[in-house]
């Protein structure tokens, strides 16, 4: 009996028990507080849908050993650029959307091809040397953003004409396009059909790639770059496809959270934005060196979850302060500290 | 004919040489370098008086360089840049709150702040030293992540526990609701408690430094030559020295009868002979017994361990050291400044001190004390002049200020890359 719960626990392992306990414990907390629970969960699938794709951006990077993408804000930028493009030309709606899910598609390829090229410089040390290329990316790009030649006066400042907003609304381009495409209401639950396709559609390719050709030389590389060498797979192609793959999902990540957020952030915004997905992917059960589609579900729907059920909750308990902001530090840079523990560690 | 087809030789061998050496030389510094030549046309772009920067250099040279001399030790050991010296930043100031709220004033109260930091920060130190023991070539990210973990726990502890499970009333330092410390906390009690102790004005200071160094090397050439009975070896390098101290005295006396402004600078003597110790403990340190266990941990960890170092333990007190000096820096920088970002000031400390060290020119392998102090002057004087600079040049204070961001994050990111490149180089060269 031990021994089969010793099993499950490895199998499991030990860090998401912890989460799901606390989940638990969690929606427990909410039903004691009387916290109406259809809104929550239509709170949870919204944010389920809308972190889902950046989380999924994390797969082919890790698959390809590159590690966790740390440098995920280059391709949110990049979504952003395309969004602010796509507001630009004066686009509407569903055009309006793919439009920029379109541009963004070469503005991250070439951003993350010359991303990936350093990262093949750098092995060993991606994750640092990604975190800082996000990080200086994300600042160079507030200079950008004061300066980029953009007309439309839903974007730059209207008093001074110069420089863009801080945050864009996108009320009259395409607010919650996605999340109210064919979307049904089950009891109080609001279901955003759209936006949960859209992020399964995604993985579902992503499931597809993965056993393609390509997709199988990529999981060699990361899993053992010598054998794939041996193999006859370049090893240098196959980390850089994986990035750029990354680098783009992220990209239209970005843009899928925007519509539902309504806003599009620019600044400091993006700077920490590469955490969150990360710490999802870890809780769904990956490692450093291996990431399922299974892991992207798991893991943000879990995490998005705890945000999301945490905060009523918390409030609550304790009416001052942000207690949830709090758990939320604590819970996905305490997830990320335990990876990279497990990550070969010792020697 | 064949003499001569020699000497062309040596000649040609010859000249080369010294290019190739100062190349180096110029390779080696190429980042301080460029960074000069910036902030020279910072300095030329803001048009902002000399008096005034130099004022601020001098305010932000004493409260910023302690804490970044913390980092030199663990990049000795081979740990890279210890961004988790933020844990030493919050020991700090838990102790300065601490203090704070006990209301003990002027120099006692600064020297219980230190006292008080140290425990904490010892514990943390040995925690993080036992996390990145567990993340062996991966310490730098971890200690990064470490730091955001960090400054989670520090806000559950002053927002949530403190006026709950520890008991604390003082109205002026907890929130209306009596829970959780309030956002900014003023420090009059220990504002400019160390700078204070004594000041003198800067053209003093040079002639005392310029008097007491010339006075220190020919004590010491005189021992040498008197008391050891042993020839000095080289005379052209003490000359050298003992002439640029003597330089700098007469710059300082000529500058004081000149009714120049710059004899309105003045310097707290008592912080930058803090900072001088500090340095001078760093040199010593690596002269001991530990000092050299921690440089053959930095060379090689299978080495320091077959030769019985106890690699682990090492590493950890390399961390507790800087995670200590970082602690107490974070008081030096606070009792400058006078008041206390709660949930902020901490936050920052680890990039700023990192991206100063880089600038100077240390890498992840190599920092000394020359490293840390130029890229404190350097990155300081990007600090001050930028917002203007971008003023200036493209109508937006905004520009320089995410400007410096960007050198700062820049900074460390080409460095740690530039390193990772040649790391991959050496092992490919080892194996091919």
């Amino acid at each position: 009996m031990r021994e089969k719960i010793r099993l499950v626990v490895q199998n499991i392992g030990l860090p998401r028990i912890i989460i799901i306990s606390f989940l638990l414990t969690l929606i427990f907390g909410a039903v004691v507080y009387k916290i109406p629970l259809d809104a929550l969960t239509t709170d949870t699938l919204v944010r389920f849908g809308m972190n889902g794709v950046l989380v999924l951006a994390m797969v082919p990077c890790i698959q390809s050993g590159t590690g966790l993408n740390f440098g995920l804000p280059l391709g949110i930028i990049c979504g952003i650029l395309a969004g602010l493009i796509s507001i630009e030309m004066n686009l509407v709606g569903f055009q309006a959307i793919f439009t920029a899910m379109l541009i963004s598609i070469p503005l991250s390829a070439i951003s993350g091809y010359f991303y990936g090229v350093l990262l093949n410089k750098v092995k060993g040390s991606e994750m640092m040397v990604g975190n800082y290329v996000g990080f200086s990316v994300v600042s160079l790009m507030c200079i950008g953003w004061l300066v980029l030649p953009f007309k439309n006066g839903e974007i730059i400042w209207p008093i001074s004409g110069k420089g863009l907003r801080t945050t864009i609304a996108l009320t009259s381009r395409y607010d919650k396009i996605l999340n109210e495409f064919m979307s049904f209401k089950i009891g109080g639950v609001v279901v955003p059909t759209g936006l949960i396709l859209f992020f399964f559609m995604a993985c579902f390719l992503m499931w597809l790639f993965m056993r393609s050709k390509t997709g199988i030389a990529l999981k060699a590389v990361g899993d053992n770059p010598r054998f794939a060498t041996a193999s006859g797979i370049h090893v240098d192609r196959a980390r850089l496809i994986g990035t750029v793959l990354s680098t783009v999902i992220g990209g239209i990540g970005i843009i899928v959270y925007a519509q539902s957020f309504g806003f599009f952030q620019l600044y400091q915004a993006p700077l920490y934005m590469a955490f969150p997905p990360v710490a999802a992917i870890l809780i769904g059960g990956a490692s450093t060196r291996n990431a399922k589609i299974s892991h992207v579900i798991m893991g943000t729907l879990l995490f998005q979850a705890l945000l999301t059920i945490a905060l009523p909750v918390a409030n609550k308990l304790v009416s001052e302060g942000n207690l949830s902001e709090v758990a939320r530090i604590i819970v996905s840079n305490g997830i990320i500290l335990y990876a990279l523990t497990q990550a070969g560690g010792g020697e | 004919m064949s003499e001569m087809n020699v000497k062309i030789e040596t000649k040609v061998i010859q000249k080369p040489d010294y290019r190739k050496k100062a190349k180096q030389i110029l390779l080696e510094n190429i980042v301080p370098i460029l960074f000069i030549i910036i902030c020279l046309i910072g300095v030329k772009l803001a048009k902002q008086p000399p008096l005034y920067i130099l004022n601020e250099l001098v305010a932000r040279v004493a409260r910023n360089s302690f804490i970044v001399l913390a980092l030199i030790i663990p990049v000795l050991a081979g740990m890279g840049l210890n961004f988790a010296i933020v844990l030493g930043a919050m020991a700090g100031q838990i102790a300065i709150i601490a203090v704070t709220h006990w209301k003990i004033t002027g120099l006692a109260g600064l020297l219980t702040t230190v006292l008080l930091c140290t425990p904490f920060a010892i514990i943390f130190g040995y925690l993080t030293g036992k996390l990145l023991n567990k993340t062996k070539g991966q310490e730098m990210i971890t200690s990064m992540i470490l730091g955001f973990f960090a400054n989670g726990l520090y806000q559950l502890l002053f927002l949530f526990l403190v006026g709950t499970i520890i008991p604390m009333k003082n109205p002026v330092l907890v929130l209306s609701a009596g829970v959780g410390i309030k956002n900014t906390i003023d420090l009059t009690a220990v504002k400019y408690s160390l700078d204070n102790i004594f000041k003198l004005s800067m053209t003093k200071t040079m002639i005392a430094f310029g008097v007491l160094c010339v006075a220190v090397m020919i004590v010491h050439l005189a021992y040498r030559v008197f008391i050891k009975k042993s020839k000095p070896q080289n005379m052209i390098k003490y000359l050298v020295y003992t002439g640029i101290f003597a330089a700098i005295g007469t710059v300082g006396l000529m500058i004081m009868n000149t009714k120049s402004v710059y004899n309105m600078v003045l310097l707290p003597i008592v912080t930058l002979v803090v900072i001088g110790l500090l340095c001078l403990f760093n040199v010593f340190i690596v002269k001991t017994k530990l000092g050299q266990e921690f440089r053959t941990v930095g060379q090689d960890m299978h080495i320091a361990k077959v030769s019985g170092i106890h690699v682990d333990k090492v590493r950890v007190i390399a961390i507790i050291i800087s995670t200590v000096l970082a602690a107490w820096g974070q008081i030096i920088f606070l009792q400058n400044i006078g008041t206390l970002n709660t949930y902020g000031s901490h936050e920052q400390v680890g990039m700023f001190a990192a991206a100063a060290l880089l600038i100077g020119g240390a890498s992840v392998t190599k920092a000394t004390i020359g490293h840390a102090l130029m890229g404190t002057i350097l990155l300081h004087t990007l600090f001050i002049v930028s917002p203007q600079a971008g003023k200036n040049l493209l109508g937006s204070a905004e520009i320089g200020e995410y400007f410096r961001s960007f050198v700062a994050y820049g900074v460390i990111g080409v460095s740690l890359g530039l390193h990772a490149w040649k790391h991959q180089v050496q092992s490919k060269k080892k194996t091919s």
